[in-house]
C-alpha cells in the first residue's frame, strides 16, 4: 500500500473520529431538556436559571385569579431549597405528589416528610392548588399551615420539612 | 370547560415541553457512525499490515453491527427515553478496543509469546456476553429504585465479591496481584462486578444517613469536622480497602473503591470536608501499605524511574523483583506517535509485550493515533463520564442520583487510573481500560453498568404521566376563596 493512501487514511481516521466526537457534543447541546423558557418582553426575570434561593420576584405575586390567570398561569413547580434544590418539574395539567414514597413525582428525602404528603394539583379552571395529605409535619404555604386545599400564588414558597418549593412562569 | 382549563396550551408557543422526544433515532444515526468508524479502522489496519482488507472485515463489521442494532432495538422498546448517547459511545469504545486487539494479535512479536492470534474473536464474545448483560439488565431492572430494597444485601454481595480471590483454590495469583479467580477454565475479576454492586449499596445506605452525616457537624477552620461516631462507615470503608491493598496487593481496586465512596459522600453531604479526609485517608493507607508490599514497592520504583526498570529488565538482573521494560516502552510508544501518530498498524507498540493489548492498550491508540487520537478517545470517555453526571442531574429521587454519580463516578475513576497509569502520571496499577482493554470481567461489567446507568436516565427524562392517568385530580373540587 503506498505511503500517500496510508497518511491519508490515517488522516482521514483521525478526522472522522473527531467528527464523532463533534456529533455527539452536539446531540448534547440539543439535548438540554430541561423547561425551555422563551423570553417574553419584560418578563426576563422569571428566565432565570432556577437555582436562586431568593423568593420570587414581588411584583409575581398575588396575580391569581380572574381575567390574568391567563397571562400569569405558571408552567414549572421549582424547588428553591433543600437537598433536590434545582429540580423543575413541568407543569403539563398532571398532578405532582410529594412525599417520601418512591413513586412520588418528587421524592422527598427528608426526615420531616411523610410518606405521600402533599399534592398539587389543576383544578377546573387551571388555578394550581397544593392539597395536604393529612401529613404529620404539616404543609406550609408562606407563613401559615394548610388546612383545606389551597390555591397557590405564582412565586409563593411552599415549605414541607426543609424543602421549599415555588411555582414559576 | 372554558378556555383556561389547561394552564399550558396557553403557552406552548413560548414554553416548551420537558424532554418530550425520545431521542432514539438520533442514537440510530450515531450508532451507525460507531459501527462505521471500527470498520474503517479495521480495514486501515489490514492495509497497513498485510497490504490487503482484512477477509473478516464483512463478519467482524456485521457482527458488532448486529450487537449494537439489537442493543438498540432493545433500548428502542424498553428504555424508549433513555440517554441517546450512551450507547453510542460505548460501541464505539468497544470497537476500537477489538481493532487494537485484532492488531495486536497480528503481531510477530506477540504472537512468539502467546499462542497466535486468539484475543480479537475471544474478545468479540466477550462483548457479545456483554450486550447481552446488558439487555437483560434493561429487560429485568424495569425501575431502578427495586435496587434500594436490596441496600444490604448487596453489601454482603460485594464483600464476597470482593474477598472471593482471597479463598485457597479458587483464588489466582496472576503476575502478583491477586484479583482473579478462576471458575471452569475461565479467570473471572470479580472486582469490577463489585464495583456495581458495591454503588448500590452505597448510594442506598448514603441516601439513609446523608443527614447525619452532613448536619452533625462542628465548624473549625472553615471546613465542616464530622462527629467522631459519623466517622465509622468511612473508617470501615477505608479499612476494607486497605485490607484489599494488602491482602489482593491491588492498588487500583483498593483506590477505585475507596474513590467511589468518598465521591459518593461528598455528593450525598456536600461536605468539602469529606474529601480533604478522603484523600489524607488513602494518601496515609497507601504510603503505610508501599511501605512493606513489595510488589506495590515495585510498581512505585517503576513509576519514579522507568528507564532504570527498563535497564534493569534488559540486563537480566535477578534480584527477587520483578523488573518490566513495560513502563518505559509505553512511554516511548506515547513519544513516538506525535501529535498524528503513526499510523494504524504501522506503530510497534507490541514492544510493550506482556498486557500490550490489556492494561496497555491506551499506549497502542498513543502511538498509532497521536495526541490528536488519545484526546478523541479521552473525550469519548469524558461525555460518558458527562451524560452519566446529567442522568444523576436529572434523576428525580435522591436513590437514582446517588446511583448514577456512583457508577458514573467509578467509571471516571477508572479510567484516570489506567490512563495517569500508562502515561506515567501516577504508579501503574492493574486495571483495565473500560470497554477497550481485552478482558471478559470488564467489558461484561461495564455494558451492566451502562445498562444501569440507560435505565436511570429513562426514568429521570421520561415526562410526567397524563393527567388522565390520575383520577383524584377530577374528583376534588376546590372551594375558592
Amino acid at each position: 500500500m503506498s505511503e500517500l493512501t496510508l497518511t491519508v487514511m490515517r488522516l482521514g481516521f483521525l478526522a472522522v473520529l473527531w467528527l464523532f466526537v463533534i456529533v455527539a457534543v452536539q446531540v448534547i447541546r440539543t439535548d438540554l431538556f430541561g423547561t425551555r423558557v422563551t423570553q417574553r418582553g419584560a418578563r426576563r426575570e422569571a428566565a432565570r436559571p432556577q437555582t436562586g434561593r431568593q423568593a420570587a420576584p414581588p411584583q409575581q405575586r398575588g396575580q391569581q385569579g380572574g381575567g390574568r390567570q391567563r397571562r400569569n398561569a405558571p408552567t414549572k413547580l421549582v424547588v428553591t431549597e433543600g437537598t433536590l434544590t434545582g429540580t423543575t418539574v413541568a407543569l403539563q395539567g398532571q398532578t405532582i405528589t410529594l412525599g417520601r414514597a418512591h413513586d412520588s413525582t418528587i421524592v422527598l428525602d427528608d426526615d420531616y416528610a411523610s410518606s405521600r404528603h402533599a399534592r398539587i394539583y389543576p383544578d377546573r379552571d387551571g388555578q394550581w392548588i397544593v392539597e395536604d395529605l393529612g401529613s404529620t409535619n404539616g404543609t406550609y404555604l408562606d407563613r401559615s399551615r394548610l388546612t383545606t386545599p389551597t390555591p397557590i400564588p405564582l412565586g409563593a414558597p411552599i415549605r414541607i420539612g426543609k424543602t421549599v418549593i415555588e411555582l414559576r412562569k | 370547560m372554558s378556555s383556561t382549563t389547561n394552564p399550558s396550551t396557553h403557552h406552548t408557543s413560548t414554553i416548551g415541553a420537558i424532554g418530550a422526544p425520545s431521542r432514539r433515532n438520533t442514537e440510530l444515526a450515531l450508532l451507525v457512525f460507531a459501527v462505521a468508524i471500527p470498520v474503517f479502522a479495521y480495514a486501515n489496519v489490514g492495509l497497513a499490515i498485510n497490504n490487503e482488507v482484512p477477509a473478516g472485515l464483512l463478519s467482524y463489521g456485521l457482527g458488532l453491527g448486529l450487537l449494537a442494532g439489537v442493543a438498540h432495538l432493545v433500548v428502542r422498546k424498553f428504555a424508549p427515553y433513555a440517554d441517546p448517547l450512551l450507547l453510542p459511545l460505548a460501541t464505539l469504545l468497544n470497537g476500537l478496543g477489538l481493532v487494537a486487539i485484532w492488531r495486536l494479535d497480528q503481531s510477530k512479536l506477540l504472537q512468539a509469546i502467546r499462542q497466535a492470534g486468539t484475543a480479537a474473536p475471544r474478545q468479540l464474545m466477550y462483548t457479545a456476553l456483554g450486550i447481552a448483560l446488558f439487555v437483560g439488565v434493561l429487560l429485568l431492572l424495569k425501575d431502578h429504585r427495586v435496587l434500594q430494597r436490596y441496600t444490604y444485601i448487596s453489601m454482603v454481595g460485594a464483600l464476597i465479591l470482593l474477598l472471593l480471590p482471597l479463598v485457597p483454590g479458587l483464588g489466582q495469583d496472576i503476575y502478583g496481584a491477586k484479583i482473579w479467580i478462576s471458575v471452569a477454565g475461565f479467570s473471572i475479576q470479580p472486582g469490577e462486578f463489585a464495583k456495581i454492586v458495591l454503588a448500590v449499596f452505597f448510594a442506598g445506605y448514603l441516601m439513609v444517613k446523608r443527614d447525619a452525616l452532613a448536619l452533625a457537624s462542628r465548624r473549625f477552620m472553615g471546613m465542616y469536622l464530622p462527629r467522631g461516631r459519623d466517622l465509622g462507615p468511612i473508617l470501615v470503608v477505608w479499612a476494607i480497602s486497605i485490607l484489599i491493598l494488602v491482602f489482593e496487593t491491588d492498588l487500583g481496586t483498593s483506590l477505585l473503591f475507596f474513590g467511589m465512596f468518598v465521591i459518593m459522600l461528598y455528593v450525598a453531604t456536600e461536605r468539602t470536608s469529606w474529601i480533604v479526609f478522603g484523600l489524607l485517608m488513602s494518601a496515609a493507607g497507601a504510603i503505610g501499605v508501599a511501605s512493606f508490599e513489595s510488589h506495590i514497592q515495585t510498581r512505585v520504583q517503576a513509576w519514579l524511574d522507568p528507564m532504570r526498570e527498563y535497564q534493569l529488565s534488559r540486563q537480566g538482573v535477578k534480584d527477587g523483583i520483578i523488573h518490566s521494560e513495560q513502563a518505559m516502552q509505553a512511554l516511548w510508544a506515547f513519544g513516538s506517535g506525535g501529535t498524528l501518530g503513526s499510523g494504524l498498524g504501522q506503530g510497534h507498540s507490541d514492544l510493550i509485550r506482556f498486557a500490550a493489548n490489556s492494561d496497555f492498550i491506551l499506549a497502542t491508540f498513543g502511538e498509532e493515533l497521536g495526541l490528536a487520537g488519545i484526546m478523541a478517545i479521552l473525550l469519548i470517555y469524558g461525555l460518558i463520564v458527562e451524560r452519566g453526571i446529567r442522568t444523576a442531574l436529572a434523576a428525580r429521587d435522591p436513590f437514582g442520583k446517588l446511583l448514577a454519580v456512583g457508577l458514573s463516578g467509578a467509571f471516571a475513576l477508572q479510567v484516570f487510573v489506567v490512563a495517569g497509569g500508562v502515561m506515567g502520571l501516577i504508579p501503574l496499577t492493574g486495571m483495565t481500560m473500560p470497554f477497550m482493554a481485552y478482558g471478559g470481567s470488564s467489558v461484561i461489567a461495564n455494558w451492566a453498568l451502562i445498562g444501569v446507568l440507560l435505565r436511570i436516565s429513562d426514568t429521570a427524562r421520561r415526562p410526567a404521566p397524563a393527567p388522565a392517568s390520575n383520577p383524584d385530580a377530577e374528583m376534588t373540587q376546590v372551594v375558592r376563596p
